[in-house]
């Protein structure tokens, strides 16, 4: 071996020329070795792919003379974005090449922005910078970001966009849940507006929680919130028998009763059950309270608790007066007071009752509770951090008791923990976490969700736009949201208003549900006399829904309180509603209307005008209308809907005035029944 | 994408080039010794991450062989890229006399970038396999394999279609429900009472892909934008010229013409196991 190596060292520099020479070449050959790399280089491997592919394509010239060889580059400095991707994409920007089955020759799919004012790393992440496929796509120790998959896109429009927007369905969903399901009562969640993100549920006061129920059902809920409700958002802690009878006896033994939700009525229920359902079915219940039929589905609305199982949960005395008022249990409550009558309270309660689960309880055997396992269930509740969704009477909410969550979107790879088998990568831990996460470790706190796939993905989406380029954006590059209105109305009917809770479904001035009409404008959209009769009695005015306004048992003085207060503050300034009269239009321009709504716009496709002849139902039944509306609200209606009523389903005809005033002429002659002809005076 | 990352050639080129140039100075023994060391770690590394990439849960041993496969539910859904379709696909394996068989193995397999979970499963005492699916990341048609083995341990194979939302027809498929699909679609759900049989001149579903597609672009737009009557048909189409902006139109148009069935002309491939 030694020998080899003397003579290859001989023969290579045995003497001064022969060193020369070798050393020349080798130094020749290293210089090479540079442009050797560039002239080997992927993008120029994938250009020459490009070119090749294009060339017998129909529009191969155009194509070719478009193409521009070389390293290409998109730099933004404002959003620090410095991207290379156009230079093996080549084709991103050909609209032809849409057939192009995969990347790196296919078309960019549309999507609102321009790849020359975002770049492509803002929306897929990946290094931008990079020029070989794995460093620019994958995750290496140098590069940190690797390309977001296609499932989490969405994530990037939340960077800039803080409004929901009609393309980004999972997002917006994502931030729902992340309000809706209670995340933010334990994770803070700063946005870069300055605002909080605020939790939309409202968890109830376990305050006065033995008004309510008994020990025994908040043991076996506390084990197991769904076997009580599927449909519950209350996350399993997955507590052991001896932690839920230690809590359970704490939450019993700090109860204090409140004044008045006791009870003051007869506890007996009404023996018809039939009245029972039907009174459910009249107070439109359904609505917003969910309920599990035989065949396993549910029924009904979701913006109060689920009521399958309610009989085995509260106590019938607390049922009774929750029912008489729910607002002295709790203020806050989304749920209307109805003004029930003693009769009516008894019937609705025994139906409720009668919603019992027997096995729900069955097997729940607890001892009197000793002052050590209140002791212990106390310190568990401030373990658990009850408080910082449930308001618990001696204990403070507490501050910070998860992790803040304002910048999860950039957390680094390097200070995550990974399971066994699990992919490397920010996104599969957000989802993971959200799966399983107890699974990351002993001791850890964060409770079982019932999320679905589907919702961990909206979740692992929403969570990842909360991000560095988020937090750091200049304000000129952010859409901004809207922000949430807090408006009240004041007064003796606000006072009314709150106690109806006419804001759980209804919107006014930004404020309240989705659920039913905004009611911004209704003072100039209605007749105060049709306003009147329908808080006394709500008809229908949309017969294809299922979810209607409830009566609510109003006094004529309460009536009149809100109609006055409606009329007066809900005003439209671009509808003036004294300026058109409810009668007097001639039969001629009636007539002509007439022939509008059947021939040229054609209405009769969405509306009922004659319930004879007349089938469509998708906008309101219109046999009344002129009995209902003002004249001047349906004229500027068919003037413009969208500028009454944003995002209203009616199409904008763009209408002339002489079309619109036919159209209200005919439309205002519309008075119901025998009111009918009226207008012919 | 994922055609080039599962590609393992490219992941050590920029690495093996640097020993390379060291090797100019004079080969010293230590050098090259340096120079084997990293040659094998390079190697150890690329091996473990080949055979990291292959390895893959053990396939549950079948119990029993059907004779065909066939579709339970979950065919011709649609999805946003990448997600996740709203229901799990179902297949059933029934043995030759069309009996469902319990205990035979289904294996799912589709285009690059397209999730099951699981991707295989032993059939349940109804003969089925559940799974969820989530599509790759280029919108378009997809074709998933459900395959079971017969007897004979032949392959007997299912495809099963599904269809991928890019942005532009997920912005469509919006506004489709918010402003075309109480007419154009005759199914009523609870939520939705469809208005289709209420119109006295029925609208065309979105997919009857028969029709639609002999309309081209220029002429859809202009029933959207001016009703009906543009191209002399009923006026129980409204204009939405003034209500929807041009690029709300174009949504809808590609929204159109992606749930078409059967497919328009440039619905592109449909993508499949290579």
């Amino acid at each position: 071996m030694k020998e080899k190596l003397t003579s290859l060292w001989q023969r290579l520099f045995g003497d001064s020329a022969r060193a020369f020479g070798v050393v020349s070449l080798i130094f020749l050959g290293s210089l090479a070795i540079a442009p050797a790399k560039n002239f080997f280089s992927e993008w120029r491997h994938y250009q020459h792919g490009y070119l090749r592919m294009v060339r017998n394509r129909s529009d191969a010239n155009t194509l070719q003379r478009r193409f521009h060889g070389g390293i290409q580059q998109i730099w933004l400095p404002e959003l620090g974005v410095v991207d290379r991707c156009t230079s093996c994409h080549v084709g991103l920007k050909e609209a032809s090449l849409s057939d192009v089955p995969v990347q790196p020759y296919r078309t960019h799919p549309v999507v609102p922005h321009k790849l020359d004012q975002f770049g492509c790393t803002v929306c897929h992440r990946g290094q931008g910078a990079a020029t070989t496929v794995s460093e620019a796509h994958n995750s290496t120790l140098a590069w940190e970001q690797p390309i977001l998959p296609a499932k989490y896109i969405e994530s990037s429009c939340g960077e800039c966009h803080r409004a929901p927007l009609l393309g980004t369905p999972q997002l917006n969903q994502g931030r729902n849940l992340l309000s809706r399901e209670g995340c933010v009562h334990c994770h803070t969640v700063k946005l870069s507006d300055g605002s909080v993100m605020k939790a939309t549920d409202d968890p109830p006061s376990l305050s006065h929680i033995a008004d309510k129920t008994t020990r025994e059902w908040v043991y076996a809920w506390l084990k197991d919130p769904q076997a009580y409700a599927t449909t519950s958002t209350m996350p399993n802690f997955k507590l052991s028998d001896d932690d839920a009878r230690d809590i359970s006896a704490f939450l019993i033994a700090n109860s204090a009763p409140v004044p008045g939700d006791t009870a003051t009525l007869s506890a007996k229920a009404s023996p018809d059950p039939a009245a029972g359902t039907s009174l459910y079915g009249e107070s439109f219940c359904a609505s917003c309270h969910a309920v599990q039929n035989a065949a396993g589905n549910m029924v009904g609305g979701d913006v109060g608790p689920e009521l399958t199982r309610v009989g085995s949960k509260v106590k019938p005395e607390w049922l009774q007066a929750w029912l008489r008022n729910p607002r002295t249990y709790d203020p806050g409550t989304a749920m209307p007071h109805y003004r029930f009558n003693d009769s009516q309270v008894a019937t609705l309660a025994g139906f409720l009752l009668a919603k019992a689960d027997s096995d729900l309880l069955d097997n729940v055997h607890l001892a009197a509770a000793t002052p050590e396992q209140i002791a212990h269930g106390k310190r568990l509740v401030s373990d658990y951090g009850c408080a910082s969704c449930h308001e618990i009477a001696g204990i403070k909410k507490p501050e910070n008791f998860a992790p803040e969550l304002s910048r999860i979107g950039s957390k680094p790879v390097t200070q995550l923990v990974f399971l066994p088998g699990m992919q490397h990568t920010l996104p599969d831990y957000i989802a993971t976490k959200i799966k399983q996460p107890r699974s990351f470790g002993q001791g850890l706190k964060m409770p079982q969700y019932t999320f679905t796939p589907a919702q961990i993905d909206s979740l692992t989406t929403a969570l990842l736009s909360l991000n560095d380029r988020s937090n750091t954006l200049p304000p000129s590059l952010a859409v901004a949201a809207t922000p949430e209105s807090d408006y009240q109305p004041a007064g003796k009917a606000g006072k009314l208003m709150t106690d109806l809770a006419c804001f759980s479904c209804h919107r006014i001035n930004g404020h309240g549900g989705d659920m039913a009409p905004d009611l911004t404008w209704e003072g100039s959209s209605v007749q105060r006399a049709w306003l009147v009769d329908f808080l006394k009695n709500p008809g229908t005015l949309r017969p294809s829904l299922i979810r209607r306004m409830p009566r609510f048992n109003l006094s004529d003085s309460d009536i009149n309180e809100l109609t006055d207060y409606i009329m007066t503050v809900y005003q439209s300034p671009a509808v003036d509603r004294d300026s058109m009269p409810l009668s007097g239009y001639s039969q001629g321009q009636i007539e002509l209307g007439r022939q509008l709504f059947y021939g040229k716009y054609a209405c009769q496709g969405c509306h009922i005008v004659d319930s004879k002849t007349d089938k469509g139902y998708i906008g309101p039944t219109l046999t009344q209308v002129g009995s209902r509306l003002t004249a001047a609200w349906v004229y500027q209606w068919m003037k413009n809907p969208q500028a009454l009523r944003p995002g209203t389903t009616e199409p904008n005809r763009a209408m002339g005035d002489e079309d619109a005033q036919a159209l209200t002429a005919f439309l205002i002659s519309q008075k119901g029944g025998a009111k009918k002809e009226v207008a012919k005076k | 994408m994922t055609r080039y990352g599962s590609n393992p050639t490219h992941v050590g080129t920029a690495d093996i080039g640097c020993p390379a140039e060291r090797s100019s100075a004079a080969v010293s023994r230590r050098g090259r010794f340096g120079f084997v060391l990293v040659l094998a770690i390079l190697s150890i590394l690329l091996a473990t991450s080949c055979s990291r990439k292959t390895e893959s849960a053990p396939l549950p041993k079948p119990t029993a062989f059907g004779a065909a496969i066939v579709e339970s539910s979950g065919g011709k859904q649609t999805a946003q890229t990448g997600s996740l379709l709203p229901q799990p696909v179902v297949v059933q394996v029934n043995d030759a006399q069309g009996t469902a068989v319990a205990g035979a193995l289904v294996e799912f397999s589709a285009a690059p970038g397209v999730a099951f979970d699981p991707p295989n499963g032993l059939t349940d005492s109804s003969g089925q396999v559940t799974t969820n699916v989530s599509l790759g990341g280029m919108a378009g048609r997809y074709a998933i394999v459900a395959s079971t083995t017969d007897k004979s341990h032949k392959r007997v194979e299912l495809k099963i279609e599904e269809l991928a939302l890019g942005y532009q027809q997920t912005l469509g498929r919006h506004l489709n429900d918010q402003y075309c699909e109480r007419c154009h679609n005759p199914e009523s759900t609870v939520e939705r009472v469809s208005n289709y049989d209420n119109l006295e001149v029925k609208p065309h579903p979105f997919t009857e892909g028969d029709t639609l597609n002999k309309i081209n672009d220029a002429d859809l737009t202009a029933i959207i934008s001016h009703g009906g009557p543009a191209l002399n048909k009923s006026a129980l189409m409204p204009a939405w010229g003034n209500t929807l902006s041009k690029s709300d139109i174009q949504a809808l148009i590609s929204y159109i013409r992606a749930i078409s069935d059967p497919p328009s002309r440039n619905a592109g491939p449909v993508y499949t196991k290579n």
